[in-house]
């Protein structure tokens, strides 16, 4: 067995001979941004929603502060949470805001001011659809909370034909995918539903899909998406970013009219959205009125925070984190996410008032 | 010296066991003190572990009903019948198709094998519905039960056929000239010198292939359109512990967390028993070992 | 029939064969009966070979009962069913190495790919290169990279412990109770769900090094607990079938137990020793969920096991595919996961390759 870890040894050697971390050419990339000097290593944990934006961050950030490092692993929300709390990471992305007890919780680690929420990612949830010819269709909310139930089976239904006179719909199953893993798309979905739809929507908001429900599920984003553009009739919910090509998508009936989805639809929709209250003056977490009928706002939408600590136990830390936050609700940063992930940029009066919560953050032992 | 580091050596795995053991134990207690009504379903720790329970033995189930016969005969051809300059070529294909990433063979099987088996299950759905295993109406993804079970197949094959083929090459050539030289045809031989010798190993390969058909997450997660535990094999539903994990762990918090943890245990635990139940058929027969 | 096959048997030694052509005939007569067979209900070409073997098995063991006796056609029966399992048991196995080889092909051609990391690539790079139609950036050098060391160093653990561990129970315990204990633990291991081991790893570093530490180290542990019972199973299975009479003659020329183990018994079971190494690598390599929670996720290439957060090949498949860089481009993203799938199939191929190597330097000449 020696001799095989030898071969083996030189093997690994052998490979690790060449390699490079210059993948891009410098420039390429479109940073202007100059840095701010930071050095260190930045490490997160969280949803893998964000991760191509945090691609785009990390890339953008490293390239203008050439000192600095940030490390990010796709766990999903619930192992960052769980990251931060037990002060194994320093920042988590997470699709859904902490709860009281786990703000509680984090002053464990986090000072006596606990943890905050920041919005950093917006991202619509597109309501797509395989039906050949059809490329958009107006529904309300009740109406698409009837399909995802199985209470309406076809596509030439009464219900669908009677706001979309005007579409070829064809006699063809309606045949709902939802996700078969807990994902935050969900619960933002299944709370669009159950608050828009309440009279046909009798099931709480739930990151799990009920399980009671008929239908076809698959896993993750971009395995809904697949699924149905491989099943003829077959309708989804899913990350508007990833809704491409042969897909038709549904315009959500908000007020008295139909709101096709949109980066600033999304964003619109967003700031319509009210501060959780009872918490500390810095905590952005957002409470979004599903119900809106403020025109062109799309009330399906996803917001994902970035939850940092009110306070790190060393300066260079705070600085960092306040450094990387920054930059990612500066202009630039919202830019290169809505490039690389297509996501919808933060609304600069939403953007101004997480730029000071981020400002807010505190160094010094407690 | 060597009898003491060998003795070490399996000190040391009885205190790996016993850290993890202790680790899952300890994270999955929560699960049984708390209130029933707020574990997922609302009814309790056992509602809500039943059903996935026996969906990972029916899904494991039907991977070693196929997978046994063809990974006992894959290797019966490349140890006995494949001339010689095959066999060893097919033998190292088949190691090679272990070591295959299941996120591969879930890929395979959710975009390739699921919409292939479409039109067999509508058939089977017609033709044999009066059977409740193949109720119809069928999936219209092909993402269904069975899919999951021929892919996990497809994937403890190799293991089965790599592990038996071993044990058959090192069958007493000279019990095998003995038998041929009385006049047994090959099968005859096969039957009375290699395969008595070789029960033991072959249930140890199975059980080997069945730990992985047991845990395996992602191959599950990605082909089954799961759902709540139903008879058919050829409509979407049902659920295995290991997909749930994997499905559920990352966004799981707090509770669901240690159910999901206390889900692992019972995997674990029926793990150990299937395992128990082959050691016993081994050591009857025992007589064929070497090493006694 | 009756009296023909009394009439056989009186005569034994020059009782009825089948002439040599037979087989071809049978073979040639069902490949037409097929295309028959299959005009009538309409032809496709997969049920046509079916169905062909399905007639040439049939007609084959039938002629042989008829002429030959029952024993020459259970012979031929079997024969027919290992080849046919044989056969179908290709067809899936074909099936997912083509797929991963033609879509692995484009990307691993690529320049770069194996000599680059993901440092620095994002959607925007991306959508850019699908926009342009520009040969696709970033690479999975740091993967393999991560993927190499992590498994050697699993290794460097799992195949001690394992192997010493087999010697133990079939050399030394006797059948004692401990190595009852030890068998009974390593079944209970082999049913240790991989995020478990993962989450284990991760906790029992956690508690010594304090909250956080994700290195390339306590990924190879947690593949360890993996691997060792599939290596301790391989191994104790193998050691058991070496005869008895070769530890006897050894023992009888005065050689002490420890070196007639070194170079008697392990020499002998070497081959499939290193069978079940290969196969005890094979199971862990392509695990995603334990190394994501040990190892991170990273984009740059780390060379140093014990100290920072690193890639593997298969967590960069995992979230190649299931979260693109670019989620509305998603194509370069699962180029890179198909090449990196057959990247990783290479990787395990000359392990393999190098484990039989080795075995084939130790073995000692055996009857095949």
């Amino acid at each position: 067995m020696g001799r095989m870890a030898a071969v083996l040894t030189v093997g690994a050697l052998a490979v690790t001979a060449c390699g490079t971390d210059n993948v891009v050419s410098p420039g390429s990339g479109g940073t202007t941004t100059s840095g701010t000097g930071a050095t260190g290593i930045l490490t997160g944990t969280g949803a893998s929603s964000i991760s191509a934006a945090m691609d785009a961050w990390k890339a953008g950030f490293e390239s203008a502060n050439p000192g600095a490092k940030i490390q990010y692993s796709p766990e999903g929300s619930g192992a960052g949470r769980k990251g931060l709390i037990a002060g194994a990471v320093q920042f988590a992305g997470s699709d859904a805001f902490l709860k009281d007890a786990e703000l509680t919780a984090a002053q464990a680690k986090c000072g006596p001011a606990g943890a905050i929420n920041i919005p950093w990612y917006i991202s619509p949830i597109a309501v797509a659809f395989n039906v050949e010819g059809v490329k958009d269709l107006k529904l309300d909310a009740g109406t698409v909370a009837k399909i995802f139930r199985g209470d309406i089976k076809n596509w030439n239904d009464p219900a669908i034909k009677a706001a979309n006179p005007d579409a070829a719909l064809p006699d063809l199953a309606i045949t709902p995918v939802h996700r078969s893993d807990n994902s935050g798309t969900t619960e933002n979905f299944t709370d669009y539903l159950a608050a828009a739809a309440t009279s046909v929507w009798t099931d709480e908001k739930s990151g799990d899909w009920p399980a009671s429900l008929p239908g076809e599920n698959a896993k993750g984003t971009s395995g809904v998406v697949k699924t149905v553009t491989e099943t003829a009739g077959a309708i989804t919910y899913a990350d508007d970013s990833a809704v491409t090509g042969s897909l038709g998508k549904v315009e959500l009936k908000v007020g008295d009219s139909y709101v096709p989805v949109t980066a600033e639809a999304a964003a619109k929709a967003v700031d319509a959205a009210t501060v959780v209250a009872g918490r500390s003056a810095n905590d952005l977490s957002l409470k979004l009125d599903r119900t809106t009928t403020v025109a062109g706002a799309y009330p399906a939408v996803l917001v994902s925070y970035g939850v940092f600590c009110a306070s790190y136990p060393d300066a260079a830390t705070a600085s960092l984190v306040k450094s990387f936050g920054a930059f990612v609700l500066s202009d630039e940063g919202q830019k290169q996410a809505a490039e690389a992930a297509k996501s919808a940029p933060l609304s600069t009066e939403l953007a101004g008032k997480a730029k000071a919560a981020i400002d807010s953050i505190s160094s010094g032992s407690k | 010296m060597f009898s003491g580091a060998a003795l070490g050596a399996g000190a040391l795995i009885v205190a790996v066991l016993f850290a993890v053991a202790l680790f899952l134990v300890v994270q999955a207690l929560p699960t049984f003190s708390a209130n029933p009504a707020d574990i997922t379903g609302g009814r309790g720790f056992f509602d809500y572990i039943f059903p996935i329970v026996v969906g990972t033995l029916i899904a494991a189930t039907i991977a070693l009903l196929i997978a046994t016969p063809i990974g006992v005969a894959v290797a019966l051809f490349t140890s006995h019948y494949a001339p010689r300059r095959l066999a060893r070529g097919l033998g190292y294909v088949v190691d090679l198709l272990a070591a295959i990433p299941s996120v591969v063979y879930g890929a395979w099987g959710a975009s390739y094998l699921a919409s292939q088996l479409k039109v067999p299950y509508a058939w089977l759905a017609e033709n044999f519905g009066w059977i409740p295993l193949f109720a119809g109406p069928a999936s219209g993804t092909g993402k269904t039960i069975l899919t999951a079970g021929i892919v996990l197949a497809v994937m403890v094959l190799p293991i089965i056929a790599s592990l038996t083929r071993e044990i058959f090459l090192q069958a007493p050539m000279l019990h095998q000239e003995a038998a041929l030289a009385l006049g047994a045809t090959r099968w005859e031989m096969i039957r009375m010198a290699v395969l008595p010798f070789a029960r033991g190993g072959i249930i140890s390969a199975v059980m080997l292939g069945l730990g992985r058909a047991l845990g395996e997450t992602m191959a599950v997660a990605l082909v089954l359109s799961s759902g709540p535990l139903i008879a058919s094999l050829i409509r979407s539903g049902n659920q295995t512990i290991a997909a749930e994990i994997a499905l559920d762990f990352p966004e799981a918090f707090g509770l669901r967390m240690h159910e999901l943890i206390a889900a692992g245990l019972v995997l674990f635990l029926i793990t150990l028993v299937v395992n128990m139940v082959a050691r016993w058929i081994i050591n009857r027969h025992k007589e064929f070992s070497g090493a006694n | 029939m009756a009296t023909l096959m009394t009439e056989r048997k009186r005569s034994a030694l020059t009782r009825g064969r089948l002439p040599k052509y037979t087989p071809y005939v049978i073979a040639a007569s069902s490949v037409v009966v097929a295309a028959a067979l299959m005009a009538l209900i309409g032809f496709h070409v997969f049920g046509w070979a079916v169905l062909s073997a399905v007639l040439f098995a049939t007609a084959n063991v039938v002629s042989s009962a008829l002429v030959e006796g029952r024993r020459k056609a259970t012979d031929k029966l079997a024969t027919s069913l290992v080849v046919g399992a044989f056969l179908v048991a290709l067809l899936p196995l074909v099936s997912v190495i083509w797929t991963v080889w033609v879509n692995g092909v484009p990307g691993l051609l690529t320049p770069g790919f194996l000599s680059t990391s993901m440092n620095g690539v994002t959607g925007a790079v991306d959508n850019a290169s699908v926009k342009d139609g520009t040969p696709v950036l970033g690479g999975v050098y740091h993967a393999l990279v991560g993927s190499i060391l992590i498994t050697l160093w699993a290794t460097l653990i799992s195949v001690p412990v394992g192997l010493l561990t087999a010697i133990y129970l079939v050399e030394y315990s006797a059948g004692n109770r401990f190595s009852k204990v030890i068998t009974f633990l390593v079944d209970v291991m082999t049913g240790i769900p991989s995020i478990v081991a993962g989450l284990f790893a991760a906790a029992f570093f956690a508690m010594i090094l304090g909250p956080g530490t994700k290195t390339g180290f306590v990924a190879a542990v947690a593949l360890s607990v993996l691997m060792i019972p599939v290596v301790v199973r391989s191994s104790e299975e193998m050691l058991k079938i070496v005869p008895n009479e070769l530890r006897e003659a050894a023992y009888a020329l005065g050689v002490r137990k420890w070196r007639t183990i070194l170079k008697v018994v392990i020499p002998t079971a070497i081959s499939g020793i290193a069978s079940g190494v290969t196969l005890a690598i094979a199971r862990v390599i392509g695990e995603t969920a334990p190394l994501l929670v040990t190892a991170g996720f990273a984009t740059t290439i780390n060379m140093n096991v014990f100290a920072g957060w690193m890639s593997s090949l298969p967590t960069f498949i995992y979230t190649q595919i299931m979260t693109p860089t670019s989620p509305s481009n998603a194509d370069p993203s699962t180029q890179r996961a198909w090449a990196a799938a057959l990247l990783l199939i290479i990787l395990v191929m000359l392990l393999n390759l190098g484990a039989r190597l080795v075995a084939r330097l130790f073995a000692p000449k055996t009857g095949r």
